[in-house]
């Protein structure tokens, strides 16, 4: 069964914590709470006690200004912090601090590459809040840890611009790469740093009413968004098709039964009864500043794939792959930069096939990576010179991956570097015709298919290290 | 030497320093009079003598060392015993808001009015009462028991810095701290015959003061003169950069001498002088008026008009915002916990059994006004309406320096007097209310006392961040009145 008649509709909300040094309103250090022993990283403020206040994070605000910028988005002068009430155990002081009616940035658009082409998706807003603690289930009671309570969380709403699941894991994927960028999250999603809401509605295919939507939270993967579309997106359309009603509510994504579960209706939503912090002033963000901020954003994901196809003369897909991570397109342009006779392309190669595959086996993350660019370059160099062949190369560079030496001492104590020297490949070459005396004859009969096979025999010899164009004229030579 | 306790502040601090007493023996005199008094006045919630002693020890061995160094400075309030309202935080001190859903909880930092005090070296004799969570004008809300007005015993002392009030005037301390959202330390400062400040909003720093309406919420102190008060509020007063919503303008010098008053505009606004006020509260404020005209300034009756919207308007505001700040009293990290089987039973326990009745008045109003659908209407209302009575103030500020007014309509009323009915209790509240609205500083000081001897007390309003000509106007008229010299007979 297909549901191709309807297609959905989808709005994300993306929440990111933020790399800041301290929390968002206090001075506790940001830490790893999947691995920093509970409530450790906590004081009063962060733990809601009685007197205690907030205090803005400045660097927060600057990280959140970034990203803005980066999103095309509106930056307000004068952007105001709410308190959004709720009772849960995680939640301290009982209230949120977060955005509500004037958030720090508004209407911006991220720019997504579809199979279509070129589509942008327009950012609703971008504000700052706080996160929340985290509750651990016990036989029987339940545990609270504060580590992660007041990090500074960063939500990115979008207009329900998405058209496809694919579009959202583009969407989001682009996102995610752009936050890392520009530095200001981890984005690891393993530790839940950026986690996901969606609306979700479907229409009939050409229409352009929107349907009645449900929500979805608790996305903390790409997985779980992507199943959670996928399974919903279906659910819809399959009540649609038999002509039911979609009910407006909450729904939560459970990883283990893969289904959306009912969490509230419409009549039970939350009253978050937001109104504006009275103990932070309205915030003024200088537009001096927003103009620095703005001069100092690094190049985008997008922007550098462009340029390294138009630049390097890369395929699309090749530059994508180099462009996902800041720190791999860096390694990219440093690596073509100290070698400038060899093919950037080689270099691409190299690097994307060889030295991911090698880090990859190895379980290396690339920052961790030993390799420098230069030696990488001074490598495809060697190959592309021929001071060493390519499969010898394969080997210099898994060494060169696991004891960071340079590729020129690695080829010099391997004793990998190519034979050159015409007078000892004559030598091999004759010793090698001396042993096969019925090959030779055959050859001289007019097989001349044994050619290749007699050159096999030089570069066994040779122990693969003989330039095989030098070998291939001195066999001929020989043979005359 | 008279009586210890009956020294003002200032004559305390010029004998610590000439060595004529020391800290200590100020310190036991107040111990003994609290001891002595408490059981008819129950003005403290929490006593601590071992603290005070080990204050006023170390007060001494300083005052010892500076008396060789005199060309050193050393803050007026330096070995001074004094109190603190039960809503500002004490390290390792029960920390209570007269309620039982914080009792016995200690928390482990100051506020920093409290710690700025103990840096300039106050002696701390305990904590004073207060209605619970600093809602009520006269500690009857309090969860543990009501403070007594030593002007009469029957009598409360007002609220919600009753317990502080009381303690002052009934020379238990020197000084003590209070806070005021709606009027809590002006109207018992009146209530109790003394003199009491509500600092601008953002003078002092809130930061460990728990809070109740955050918008509204100042400290301030009471003493029994504007003299004694000036040491209190140097030491206070100044930004902090735990909190965001106190002002960076630096304190001015306030020279109590150039006390001239020439010059000076005094506002009177008609809507303060209305029907169901007191005669003897508007003889008595209105012959204060002419005492400050004797003394050279120039009055004049200006108009606030909005006047009678600051109650409506503060209690949807202050109950919004309350409802807000109270909803950390969730039983999970501190205070005292009824268990149930699911969270939410434990929340409506909790809450329901812990919070006194006002306390969840408050909540219920404050989370209506803010709720989907009435926000607009109430909370969103109110706000618009705060800003005409705060237009109201800048607009005679134009025209004056000072405003003159009663602080109640009435004088301490007697205890249980508005038992069941919470409206006539905020009416009390109707001329302090619009101050805090508009964020500017008010004193109040007694001009006077009824039929029954009970004080009558007057305030002044100043523009925000103008303390100084506060202290100068009360001062002058202090000089030329002795209603603060009063000693309630106990």
């Amino acid at each position: 069964m297909t549901n191709s008649a309807f297609e959905p509709v989808i709005g994300l909300e993306v929440h990111a914590e933020l790399l800041t040094q301290s929390k968002m309103f206090c001075g506790c250090a940001v830490v790893d709470s999947t691995i920093a022993e509970p409530n450790t990283s906590v004081c009063e403020i962060c733990t809601g006690m009685p007197g205690t206040l907030p205090v803005i994070n400045e660097r927060a605000i600057e990280f959140a200004v970034r990203v803005a910028l980066a999103l095309h988005c509106t930056i307000s002068e004068t952007s105001v912090f709410a308190r959004k009430n709720y009772f849960y155990p995680d939640l301290p002081k009982g209230y949120q601090i977060s955005q509500f009616e004037l958030p720090l940035a508004h209407d911006g658009w991220l720019a997504i590459e579809t199979e279509a082409g070129e589509k942008r998706i327009r950012i609703r807003r971008v504000h700052l809040e706080e996160d929340t603690g985290k509750l651990f289930h016990r036989q029987g009671h339940s545990l609270v840890d504060f580590n992660r309570s007041g990090v500074p969380l960063l939500e990115i709403v979008s207009e329900p611009d998405l058209s496809s699941i694919e579009e959202a894991k583009i969407y989001t994927t682009a996102l995610r790469s752009i936050l890392r960028y520009l530095e200001v999250t981890t984005g690891d999603m393993e530790k839940g740093v950026i986690r996901f809401e969606a609306n979700v509605s479907v229409r009939q295919a050409g229409s352009t009413e929107l349907g009645i939507r449900t929500e979805i939270k608790n996305l903390n993967s790409f997985r779980a968004m992507t199943h959670a579309l996928s399974y919903e997106v279906e659910r819809q359309s399959n009540i649609l098709k038999e002509g039911g009603e979609i009910s407006q509510e909450t729904l939560g994504w459970d990883e283990a039964s893969s289904s959306t579960v009912s969490q509230r209706s419409k009549e039970e939503a939350h009253d978050y009864r937001y109104f504006p912090e009275p103990d932070l002033p309205p915030l003024h963000v200088e537009p001096t500043w927003v103009a620095q901020i703005q001069s100092e954003l690094p190049e985008l994901p997008l922007e550098k794939r462009r340029r390294f196809v138009a630049e390097y003369g890369l395929t699309a897909y090749a530059a994508g792959v180099l462009t996902t991570e800041r720190s791999v397109g860096d390694y990219f342009e440093a690596a073509v930069e100290s070698a400038p006779k060899v093919r950037s392309i080689k270099i691409a190669n190299w690097l994307s096939s060889d030295l991911f595959g090698l880090l990859n086996q190895a379980g290396i993350d690339f920052q961790d990576n030993d390799v420098p660019p230069v030696d990488l370059a001074r490598l495809v160099e060697m190959v592309e010179i021929g001071e060493v062949n390519a499969t010898s190369a394969k080997t210099v560079l898994a060494e060169m991956v696991s004891s960071g030496k340079s590729p020129d001492d690695i080829v010099r104590s391997l004793g990998l570097s190519m034979i050159q020297d015409p007078e000892v490949i004559e030598s091999i070459v004759r010793r090698v015709l001396d042993a096969h005396p019925r090959q030779v004859a055959d050859y001289l009969d007019g097989n001349t298919g044994i050619f290749q096979w007699l050159f096999g025999q030089v570069m066994k010899e040779a122990e693969g290290r003989a330039n095989p164009s030098a070998v291939r004229s001195a066999l001929s030579a020989a043979l005359e | 030497m008279p009586n210890l306790t009956d020294l003002s502040l200032l004559e305390a601090a010029s004998a610590l320093r000439k060595g004529d007493v020391s800290s200590v023996e100020l310190t036991e005199a107040c111990l003994e009079r609290i001891e002595a008094l408490e059981p008819q006045l129950h003005a403290f919630l929490a006593q601590t003598p071992d603290l005070a002693i080990s204050q006023a020890k170390a007060a001494d061995q300083r005052l010892q060392e500076w008396r060789k160094k005199p060309e050193e400075p050393l803050p007026l309030t330096h070995g001074i015993p004094v109190a603190i309202k039960d809503i500002l935080c004490l390290e390792g001190i029960p920390t209570t808001c007269g309620s039982r859903i914080l009792e016995d909880f200690r928390p482990p930092y100051s506020a920093t009015s409290v710690a700025r005090l103990i840096d300039n070296g106050v002696v701390i004799l305990g904590k004073t009462n207060t209605d619970e969570f600093a809602m009520g004008s006269s500690t009857e809300n309090s969860a543990y028991g009501t403070t007594h007005n030593p002007w009469g015993l029957d009598r409360v002392p007002g609220g919600s810095s009753g317990g502080s009030a009381a303690a002052v005037a009934a020379h238990m301390c020197f000084a003590a701290l209070g806070t005021d959202t709606g009027g809590s330390v002006r109207q018992p400062a009146s209530f109790c015959g003394i003199t009491g400040l509500k600092t601008s909003y953002g003078r002092v720093s809130r930061y460990g003061l728990i809070a109740y309406g955050s918008s509204l919420d100042t400290v301030g102190a009471l003493t029994r003169s504007a003299a004694d008060l000036l040491p209190l509020f140097i030491a206070m007063a100044g930004h902090d950069p735990l909190d965001s919503t106190c002002m960076p303008d630096p304190v001015p010098e306030i020279n109590l001498d150039d006390g001239n008053l020439t010059g000076v505009r005094i506002g009177v606004p008609k809507e303060y002088f209305i029907e169901g006020i007191q005669d003897e509260v508007e003889t008595a404020v209105r012959s204060a008026v002419n005492v400050f005209e004797e003394l050279g300034a120039e009055i004049q009756e200006v108009s606030l008009p909005h006047t009678d919207l600051a109650l409506p308007v503060y209690y949807l505001i202050a109950p919004a915002e309350a409802s807000a700040n109270l909803a950390r009293y969730d039983a999970v990290r501190f205070g005292p916990r009824r268990k149930s089987e699911k969270l939410w039973d434990q929340y409506l326990r909790t809450r329901g059994e812990l919070f006194g009745p006002e306390v969840k008045r408050r909540i219920m109003l404050g989370t209506y006004a803010l709720s989907a659908g009435y926000y607009d209407a109430y909370y969103g209302q109110a706000q618009k309406v705060r800003t005409l009575i705060k237009d109201d103030f800048d607009t005679v500020f134009k025209d004056v320096d000072l405003i003159a007014c009663p602080v109640a309509p009435t004088t301490a009323f007697r205890i249980g007097e508005h038992g069941d009915d919470p409206l006539a209790m905020y009416l009390e509240d109707v001329f302090t209310l619009p101050a805090n609205l508009a964020g500017v500083p008010g004193m109040a000081f007694p001009v006077g006392f009824d039929r029954n001897d009970l004080p009558v007390g007057m305030q002044l309003n100043a523009p925000h961040l103008g303390e100084k000509a506060l202290f100068q106007a009360v001062h002058a008229y202090q000089t030329q009145t002795d209603w603060h010299l009063r000693k309630p007979d106990l």
